[in-house]
């Protein structure tokens, strides 16, 4: 489903600050697969989704998605295919457009031409009904503005614009981090509804490691632009947080090894 | 009663110009400078064509010419990434040599002599005076500009345009191509603003190179002050506030010039201090609070 082959970004290349972001990555996803991605802060994770949506061009490698290139797609024509929800609630919807407004934006623009209009009675029943399904209230306020909501709520808001059309890929980045924990419990159960139900290919960052094995199918850690491990769901089963830090420790203190040894000579 | 009526009229074609303003500054959230070109360009197109003798032809055009006017300056902030204020000066400026060419090199150009919509409405309803004339054609033209601004904005287009402005970052994250959304955006407000530039030489029966000077401010002056009196922000009352902070700006520059304080040279001025005020108090209110608050702290320690 998504292929990235030797992906490589280099930022502020040729001064001080040059800095590796991505070093080489290779990755499979195949149809159907919910990968959680870990890592340290820096590691290259968020870096990853942006090379996959487009935010910048990769200096070297492909990227390509149920069979398409994506490498020098614009970002727009990539947001056809994917839908990305942030840690920041602010990120994902229009504040000053109501709930009803906002999920017309997301549903309309792929189902109907330029000049309809946005929103109809029928798509007005059917965000109805998906908004009730959560359970959360939000059928009932349609015509509130998405600014005036909670940011769990918001973020409610914003996971079922990103899947309203089902997208071949879904990327979580720390979607449920600004949350307080019952509001970000809810949150995820609704994203693993949705998720199976559809059999959404996902991506998710996260820095809880015990959930992270829990969740999806299958578990990747990045560190320095490159992953490091890749658990498919039977290495993950007895796997528990303190082997995954020791076998982290370890790959760390093999690299400082080197470093000493390289700075010692 | 002529200030009454003549108000009317203005604020009314005034109107059209302050709801492209309202989509350029309270949708798109940028002062448009392009505003003081395209308004001139408008009226000299029309001015021009009206003298050739095709009155409706140059309302068209005027509308065609500030639509290509605020293309331009959407092209400049997103293609070449120049800062929107400086982008719309940039237009504004290379515009005035336009708009003189536009009208052969003359800095003004009467119609005194030429068929215009006014008088052309006048020689087909005889028994209508000048003053009704005028007024059905300003009544029109607003009212059209408005129910087609209020669609418009109801449509996917419309939409994802307000979201643009709203949130740009969401909205390039989704799948909307955000120059595209930011040209058509600036070019559907400037065609407004040409459009009424174009209704105004009519109206006026003259053109003048310096018509734009200073009509951003009287437009955003207009638009402060329809907020005040409409607070709904349901699309059509937003643009209908539009109308009504024009017509108020009117009547509050009709009576200033009627007062013996302030002689006609002080029109910008005034406008000029509407809009400080108006985009002041936010932060004076800010201020009160704070010290509000202060001072209500103080009085807590000293009974402590």
């Amino acid at each position: 489903m998504l292929e990235i082959e030797n992906a490589v970004k280099v930022f502020e290349r040729g001064t001080p600050n040059e800095h590796t972001a991505l070093a080489g990555v290779n990755l499979k996803v195949e149809e159907g697969e919910f990968i959680t991605v870990l890592g340290s802060n820096g590691a290259g994770k968020s870096t990853l989704f942006n090379a996959i949506c487009g935010n910048f061009l990769l200096d070297k490698g492909h990227i390509r998605l149920g069979g398409k290139d994506l490498t020098f797609m614009p970002e727009h024509k990539r947001a056809r295919m994917i839908g990305r929800l942030f840690q920041d609630p602010m990120r994902g919807t229009a504040p000053n457009l109501s709930i009803e407004e906002n999920l017309a934006l997301s549903y309309s623009k792929s189902t109907k031409g330029m000049f309809r209009m946005a929103v109809n009675k029928k798509d007005r029943l059917m965000f109805r009904e998906k908004l009730a399904g959560f359970e959360m209230g939000l059928e009932d306020r349609m015509d509130t503005k998405v600014g005036l909501l909670s940011g769990g709520q918001r973020q409610v808001v914003s996971l079922l614009m990103s899947t309203i059309v089902t997208p071949k890929l879904l990327l979580l980045d720390e979607h449920t981090a600004a949350l307080d924990p019952a509001t970000a419990q809810k949150v995820m159960q609704i994203t693993n509804d949705i998720v199976y139900s559809r059999h959404i290919t996902t991506l998710m960052i996260t820095h809880n490691m015990a959930s992270a094995l829990v969740t999806g199918t299958r578990t990747i850690m990045m560190d320095a632009g490159n992953i490091i491990f890749d658990f498919g769901q039977e290495e993950r089963q007895h796997m528990t947080v303190q082997d995954l830090l020791s076998m982290y420790s370890d790959k760390k203190k093999e690299e400082f090894d080197n470093d000493r040894i390289l700075l010692g000579q | 009663m002529t200030l009454l009526i003549g108000s009317l009229q203005l604020g009314l074609l005034y109107g059209v110009m302050v709801m492209g303003i309202y989509i350029s500054f309270r949708v798109m959230n940028i002062p448009d400078l392009t505003t003081e070109g395209s308004f001139t360009f408008g009226l000299a197109a029309s001015a021009m064509i009206c003298a050739a003798g095709h009155p409706v032809l140059a309302v068209i055009i005027s509308s065609l010419a500030g639509a290509a006017a605020g293309a331009f300056t959407g092209l400049l902030q997103t293609k070449l990434d120049i800062h929107p204020v400086l982008a719309g000066i940039l237009t504004m400026s290379g515009l005035y040599s336009i708009n003189l060419f536009v009208m052969k090199g003359a800095s003004n150009v009467t119609l005194l002599n030429s068929r215009t919509l006014f008088t052309m409405l006048m020689s087909a309803f005889p028994s209508l005076s000048k003053d009704a004339v005028k007024l059905i054609i300003a009544i029109i033209a607003a009212g059209l500009v408005l129910l087609a601004l209020t669609f418009f904005f109801k449509t996917s287009l419309g939409l994802a345009i307000r979201a643009t402005g709203d949130n740009a970052d969401m909205v390039s994250a989704s799948s909307i191509n955000v120059n595209a959304m930011k040209i058509t955006a600036l070019a559907i407000a400037n065609a407004c603003i040409g459009l009424c530039g174009g209704l105004i030489t009519q109206y006026q029966s003259f053109a003048d190179i310096n018509s734009g000077v200073g009509m951003l401010v009287v437009g955003l002056a207009s638009v402060i002050i329809g907020e005040a009196f409409i607070r709904s922000r349901r699309i059509f009352f937003c643009f209908l506030s539009a109308i009504v902070g024009s017509l108020v700006y009117r009547y509050i520059i009709a009576l200033a010039m009627k007062s013996p304080f302030f002689p006609a040279y002080m029109l910008k001025l005034i406008s000029a201090v509407i809009v400080t005020i108006a985009l002041a108090v936010p932060a004076a209110k800010k201020m009160s609070a704070a010290r509000r608050l202060k001072a209500a702290n103080r009085g807590g320690s000293d009974n402590a």
